[in-house]
């Protein structure tokens, strides 16, 4: 098995690098055959799909996608087998690690990530270059080297640094497992969503390069891979809000967010993305921006590497930990070639990259998307630089300055703010320009919305701070929009069409999906602002040490501790995990509302010195918070048992059993007994209980990002007929130009 | 607008954000601290303290958590006595940012400022399982239920 995988990853670089090198050889062919070069039988030899080394490059992507797949299905073989022969498996998973996080275990690992991202970005390579078909045949051999150029890069790490067969020298008797904290469901699903925002990234990045390198830097290549740009955006959003979900309901600390390096490093090319998707609207249309265009996905391709840098060389951690790092020269170097080669790409092709239009007006849809697209890249470089700092700081003093949470505030708060008033008054704004009387109509609606939201969630609670002021404020000015354009769109196709309303909403919807899947987004993203700020700012969180029988007043309940649990769990006859854990009831207003039962795991030590009843409770332990989430307040409650009394049993525990015979095999039933005995005989328990208002909207309006997303990525039923009679009218437009042009 | 006059405004936009980026990244961050560094600390004072959590020094009193915090290269540690929100990432060995004050010889921690690093990341693919081999399995860790 090792040998075939190992295998296996060294033939599939061999084909990377092979198929990088024959796309560049196929790429230059073609260019001196359009050129009318010496060469130019090649370009006769096209037949459609291009030369043979460009087509001997698509079999190569073809070749390097099986060939990972299958190595992919190796790596998840010896995970569900428990081999613990390998590295990669015996620290990361065990024989009670259950079978789907056995699955997912692999991406725990620094190796299994790193086969995954290659994996995943030789699979849509595959599908972009097949569905390429003969179309851009002059970007496309470019985009197939710069993808297999990334692929190869992958696959060198994992045949030289970081390969997912190594076998260990010494075969343990059990893994490590796989971290308790990452047994949830979420997290299964969490890296390979990121990984795939990332990946697919890299084709609207490697489509670029092709278009400057080519020379073909209209909107051909936009089109292309407008639909990949917006999987990557969706798919990175989906990934980064389940990471946020896990932090919320099982790390134990109550927050979504915590400006942490690794979080940021996911959010910096989402937002960039964003950026991207909005600002080549305007190349499409005006045939502006096209320097910013390519210069943001550059930049998101560059963010995406520099995120799984962040978090596999550990730099932001420590200067430190990068010199320990197996993989952070690399990752180092292959920013700075995918930098210096933008920068240079793009410098280059200045000339080509000139605007066809300059914005005729301050109130005019392209300005304001300019506007946006300025605050969103601010915000990314307030992320990074927040980020790097401490960094910089213990370069230049030795010293690490991490940023306080209340300077993230200070920076991102006002940013995301005007970011969502700009995403109000997109949409209303024309083209070209706008009147100020024209502006006023088009947002005395809206605004209005705006104003009663503010009105509304004031009374409701909501007052008393500027920052969630503004956000409501801003927030129904969004929805508004959205609202006025929705009203608009149907009642112009009920007066043309005569069609009923029910009819009228869903037809216009999917005639026009990505510009009302675009609304939704906005829309969702209003909500999911709103939510933050609420929460973050209404936040009441209480600590309290109690015995069984007391009660404790939070945010207008009555929580009770009413009794203990102590219960286990068993696999293949060994102790997977013990739980302790408390009955609380939750009343209001005098009248019990439900119960619910926060408690800790404990999973066994794998080391002796820990002792025979000890080392249950001294390995790693989960908080499982008890969440009650209504649409408007969740209660949150975890529980920490003393530690005193704990170790005080187990303990005495332990010294009884020294000297005794077999002493692991009673101190695994001694364990048992004793959270048995706990559930009878409870010690005192600290519980932390949030209560915090609307969080539940900001995975609701996730929700309705993602839809709008998908609505806006699906392609319309008469797209095809609809492209047709679109150039039949402009090459009749343009042959009416002529004609007057030659009467005049 | 002329062509000059945009340019010298975004420049100007430009210097004036980073000057206040970089004001604000010195007065909104504070300085973290390793215990080497700690040595001349004043009590009273708030200090963010950062390293490693010292193996076998993790100890729970009733609420509060003692421990000791070591130089990220090891050599001086000290103590800290801390309560409150104790996230489940924390682990001996793990690396951990905590306001503090002294008092005494003790560190005393703030409530709920106990940072820990995520546990699935900074993963180098260098830990050596195995390197205790378990004297404890003998098969006999086994437990039937009920028993």
């Amino acid at each position: 098995m090792d040998l075939l995988g190992r295998g296996l990853l060294v033939l599939a670089l061999i084909v990377a690098v092979y198929g990088a090198v024959a796309s560049l050889i196929g790429a230059r062919r073609l260019k001196v055959a359009a050129d009318g070069g010496p060469d130019a039988t090649a370009f006769g030899a096209l037949g459609g799909h291009g030369s043979a080394w460009v087509r001997s490059g698509r079999r190569a992507i073809y070749l390097v996608a099986v060939m990972t797949t299958v190595t992919f299905v190796l790596v998840e073989i010896i995970f569900i087998r428990t081999d613990l022969r390998f590295d990669v498996v015996a620290s990361h998973s065990s024989t009670t690690t259950p079978l789907g996080y056995r699955m997912a275990a692999p991406w725990s690992s620094q190796e299994g990530s790193l086969l995954l991202w290659v994996w995943l970005l030789s699979l849509w390579s595959s599908l972009v270059v097949r569905l390429a078909g003969r179309r851009m045949a002059d970007v496309v051999p470019w985009a197939q080297a710069v993808l297999l150029g990334l692929a190869a890069f992958f696959l060198f790490l994992s045949v030289f640094y970081s390969s997912p067969f190594r076998l260990s020298d010494t075969v343990p008797l059990e893994g490590e497992g796989l971290s308790p904290l990452l047994q949830y469901p979420s997290m299964m699903i969490h890296p390979p969503m990121l990984y795939s925002g990332y990946t697919l990234f890299a084709v609207p990045f490697a489509f670029a390069v092709g278009a400057l390198a080519a020379g073909h830097v209209g909107s051909d290549w936009i089109r292309h891979t407008r639909r990949y740009a917006l999987g990557a955006w969706l798919l990175l959003g989906i990934g980064i809000v389940l990471g946020s979900r896990w932090s919320y309901a099982e790390l134990g600390w109550g927050g979504y967010w915590g400006w942490d390096a690794v979080e940021n490093a996911s959010l910096m090319p989402w937002i960039i993305g964003t950026a991207f998707i909005h600002s080549v609207m305007i190349q499409e249309k005006r045939g502006m921006l096209r320097t910013w265009n390519v210069s943001l996905i550059l930049a998101t391709g560059i963010l995406c590497i520099l995120g799984t840098f962040i978090v596999r060389s550990g730099i932001i951690s420590s200067i430190h930990a990068f010199g320990s790092s197996t993989v952070g020269w690399q990752f180092l170097t292959l920013l700075a070639v995918m930098t210096g080669g933008s920068i240079a790409l793009v410098t280059w092709r200045r000339g080509m990259l000139r605007s066809e239009h300059r914005i005729d007006s301050l109130l005019s849809r392209e300005a304001i998307f300019l506007a946006g697209n300025v605050v969103l890249v601010l915000l990314v470089l307030v992320i990074l630089w927040g980020t790097f700092f401490p960094l910089l700081t213990d370069v230049l003093t030795g010293e690490q300055r991490p940023w306080a949470s209340s300077t993230w505030g200070w920076w991102v708060g006002p940013l995301a703010l005007a970011l969502v008033g700009l995403m109000g008054l997109g949409p209303l704004a024309a083209w070209r320009k706008t009147t100020r009387a024209q502006a006023w109509r088009q947002m005395r609606g809206p605004l209005a919305v705006g104003v009663l939201v503010l009105v509304a969630g004031t009374l409701l609670g909501g007052g008393g701070r500027v920052d969630v002021a503004l956000a409501l404020l801003f927030g129904g000015f969004v929805i508004g929009a959205v609202l006025q354009e929705l009203q608009r769109g149907v009642r112009a196709r009920r007066i043309s069409t005569g069609e009923a309303f029910p009819i009228a909403l869903p037809r216009l919807i999917g005639r026009n999906r990505r510009r009302y899947g675009g609304y939704l987004v906005h829309a969702g993203f209003a909500v999911l602002v709103l939510a933050v700020a609420a929460s973050s700012a209404f936040k009441d969180t209480h600590r309290v040490h109690a015995k069984v029988g007391q009660e404790m007043k939070v945010g207008g309940y009555t929580l009770r501790y009413e009794g203990a649990i102590g219960d286990y769990r068993l696999k293949d006859q060994r102790i997977q995990k013990l739980i302790i854990g408390a009955k609380v009831g939750v009343f209001r207003g005098g009248k019990r509302v439900e119960t619910i039962r926060p408690t800790r795991e404990f999973f066994p030590s794998q080391n002796p010195a820990d002792g025979p009843v000890g080392r249950f409770f001294n390995g790693e332990a989960a908080t499982e918070v008890a969440l009650d989430a209504g649409l408007t307040r969740d209660l949150w409650v975890a529980m920490q048992p003393d530690g005193d009394a704990l170790v005080d049993v187990y303990s005495a525990l332990d010294k009884k059993l020294k000297g005794t015979t077999a002493p692991f095999a009673r101190g695994a039933e001694l364990a048992l007994g004793f959270v048995r005995l706990y559930a009878q005989r409870p010690a005192p328990v600290t519980f932390q209980v949030i209560v915090s208002p609307l969080v539940s909207w900001i995975w609701l309006g996730t929700l309705v990002m993602a839809f709008g997303a998908l609505l806006a990525m699906w392609p319309a039923p008469d797209l095809q007929a609809r492209r047709v009679r679109a150039k039949q009218k402009a090459r009749i437009a343009r042959d009416l130009g002529l004609a007057r042009e030659q009467a005049s | 607008m002329t062509r000059t006059l945009r340019l010298t405004f975004a420049i100007v936009a430009a210097v004036t954000l980073a000057g206040a980026l970089l004001y604000t990244s010195f007065a909104g961050s504070a300085e973290a601290r390793q215990p080497s560094q700690m040595t001349n600390a004043e009590a009273g004072r708030d200090y963010r303290l950062t390293g490693i959590v010292v193996t076998g020094t993790v100890k729970r009193k009733g609420d509060a958590l003692l421990f000791r915090v070591r130089d990220r290269k090891g050599g001086a540690s000290v103590p800290v006595d801390y309560t409150g929100q104790v996230p489940d990432a924390f682990r001996e060995g793990r690396e951990v940012i905590v306001t503090v004050q002294k008092e005494g010889e003790t560190f005393t921690g703030k409530p709920d400022s106990l940072i820990t690093k995520c546990p699935s990341k900074f993963d180098d693919g260098k830990s050596k399982p195995g390197e205790q081999q378990m004297e404890w399995r003998d098969g006999s860790d086994k437990v039937v239920e009920g028993k």
